[in-house]
């Protein structure tokens, strides 16, 4: 499987912006999947938007939002673990309030389960050799 | 009869590829199935493993001399100041040292992101190391200040040398307290949220040589992915079997290693900079020894299970602080384990802090290298003391001149 850049993003953007067709530009000119996670369009006020955006040319994408005035913040939605780093110590496992990361017995190796992290990012703290990552 | 083997014999064994050698796990089995007497005749080495954090760590550093010379008074590498209070440029610097402009728990609790451990782990790593230095200037030695770039493998030396490593055993971490604490035995929850322990029980040196039978100056292990030698005892070095205060017995602890290897040799992945949350930085690292058996008493001792150790739970929210003795109970390596643990009638979660799985994966390597005929044991040139020699442990008490 090829791995496809994604992104977390929060958008702000004037009244003036709310009726040009920016997120249909950026599927169509940057070739990006995008998912509305939330959105706030008020024709009357700022409009807020939190988009999940996939494809190769994500930051192309970005530069083209900020570029119509769009102010883009990075959400930390997500932790990952680099598994060279991990020395599998345990330390996270009973801080993890979410059961993420845990010990499999009886191997004792430290896994992550990314589909149960509530991305709290404490191990973020925690982990001795900064194995675990927030990825914007 | 009953096995006795010398280490020579052993050596001649591993020299021609005959030695059979078992981990301190796998040998459990092994015992269980043929008995102590079958498995003394048929093992000659049993190895072990442990890789955790270990403070009492550092490197001896000997970096050439530059034109003209300096004799360096203060020194930094990465920022992080190493001890020049000996020779011109040699320096000790600490696992636990940290970069003059660290925050340290200013921001509680602190990061500690970087300090000593992590500048030992840059130079094996083989990335380049910013070195700053400065000198009152003499006749011999007239520079005053030098700011240059190293490698580890530019300078002449760089000898690891560990005042204390590989604790026989050790605590059980709790906090009784009302507040989260951070300590060097990682995030403790108030109110027994959750259990830390750091050995790895079985497999772990000192527990598989309770009486130091073998394990003594000069003994050459497994250090930091290279090979070492035992230089010393370590500091601390207190073993004894522990009791419960109706005398019972839990097993042994207390003792304690010093070590010491050329650094050049080892590896980035088996000595880790590590970093602990509202504690301060340190080293992780990677240590095994080899057992060889020489008699059943010794095979006896390395076939010893985590059902059958034990670890002191202490509260780290109030007492360890605060010097106050006793603990909370006893608590099996097995039970440790498991995942979770009764303290005062609770139901805590467990967790280690020193890997398990990396333990066995050093026992594993060592196994390899001594069958592979490039590792042959050393016989001790002196044994350390033990249980019977009673050593008190000292407590410094304030008072005045
Ligand atoms: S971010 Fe929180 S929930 Fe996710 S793995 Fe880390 S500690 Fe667990
Ligand atoms: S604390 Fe870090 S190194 Fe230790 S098991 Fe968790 S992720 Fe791995």
């Amino acid at each position: 499987m090829v791995f496809m850049p994604s992104k977390k993003i929060f958008l702000r953007f004037g009244k003036d912006i709310a009726d040009r067709p920016i997120i249909y530009r950026l599927a169509r000119d940057y070739d990006l999947v995008i998912n509305i996670l939330k959105a706030n369009v008020d024709q009357n006020k700022e409009g807020t938007m939190v988009l999940e955006i996939t494809g190769d040319q994500c930051d192309l994408g970005l530069e083209y939002l900020i570029s119509q005035g769009v102010k883009v913040t990075p959400l930390a939605e997500e932790v990952f673990r680099n598994e060279d780093k991990c020395t599998s110590c345990g330390a996270c496992t009973a801080i993890c309030p979410s059961g993420a990361l845990y010990v499999e017995r009886p191997s004792m190796e430290v896994k992550f389960d990314s589909d149960k992290c509530i991305v709290c990012q404490i191990c973020v703290k925690v982990c001795p050799v900064n194995a675990m990552e927030v990825r914007f | 009869m009953a096995t006795e083997k010398t280490y020579a014999e052993i050596n001649e064994k591993i020299k021609s590829g005959r030695a059979v050698v078992f981990t301190a796990e796998e040998i459990i089995s092994l015992v269980a199935e043929k008995g102590i007497s079958e498995a003394a005749r048929s093992v000659d080495v049993v190895t072990t493993g442990t890789f955790g954090a270990m403070c009492s760590s550092g490197v001896f550093l000997n970096f050439g001399h530059s034109k003209p010379k300096i004799k360096m008074q203060k020194l930094w590498l990465n920022s992080v100041q190493a001890y020049t209070g000996i020779a011109a440029v040699d320096a000790y610097l600490g696992a636990t040292e940290l970069p003059e402009d660290d925050p340290c728990n200013n921001n509680y609790p602190g990061d500690f992101r970087y300090g000593g451990g992590h500048v030992i782990h840059d130079l094996l790593a083989r990335r380049p190391v910013k070195l700053e230095a400065i000198a009152y200037g003499t006749d011999c030695y007239p520079r005053q200040e030098i700011e240059t770039i190293i490698t580890l493998d530019d300078i002449n030396e760089a000898t690891l040398f560990n005042p204390r490593n590989s604790y026989q055993n050790y605590n059980c971490a709790v906090n009784l307290g009302k507040r989260t604490v951070y300590t060097y035995m990682g995030m403790l929850k108030p109110d027994l949220g959750n259990a830390h322990y750091c050995s790895a029980g079985q497999l772990s040196p000192l527990l598989n040589d309770p009486d130091f039978m073998t394990i003594g100056i000069g003994t050459k292990i497994f250090l930091g992915g290279g090979v070492g030698y035992v230089a010393w005892n370590g500091t601390q070095h207190f073993p004894g079997i522990q009791k419960d205060t109706e005398g019972k017995s839990y097993g042994p602890a207390g003792g304690t290693l010093s070590v010491i290897g050329d650094l050049k040799q080892m590896k980035p992945n088996w000595l880790v900079g590590a970093s602990f949350l509202g504690y301060g930085a340190t080293l992780t690292v990677g240590l095994g020894i080899p057992i060889p058996i020489l008699n059943e008493e010794i095979m006896r001792c390395v076939s010893v299970t985590d059902q059958a150790l034990y670890a002191p739970i202490v509260d780290y929210g109030e007492a360890y602080g605060q010097r106050v003795s006793g603990n909370l109970g006893f608590v099996s390596y097995a039970d440790l384990k498991s995942g979770r643990i009764t303290v005062k009638g609770r139901d805590v979660p467990t967790a280690p802090l020193s890997s398990y799985s990396k333990a066995r994966e050093i026992a594993g390597i060592l196994k390899s290298w001594i069958l592979q005929g490039n590792f042959e044991l050393t016989e001790p040139v002196k044994l350390l003391p033990s249980a019977k020699d009673n050593i008190p442990a000292k407590t410094l008490e304030i008072r005045g001149l």
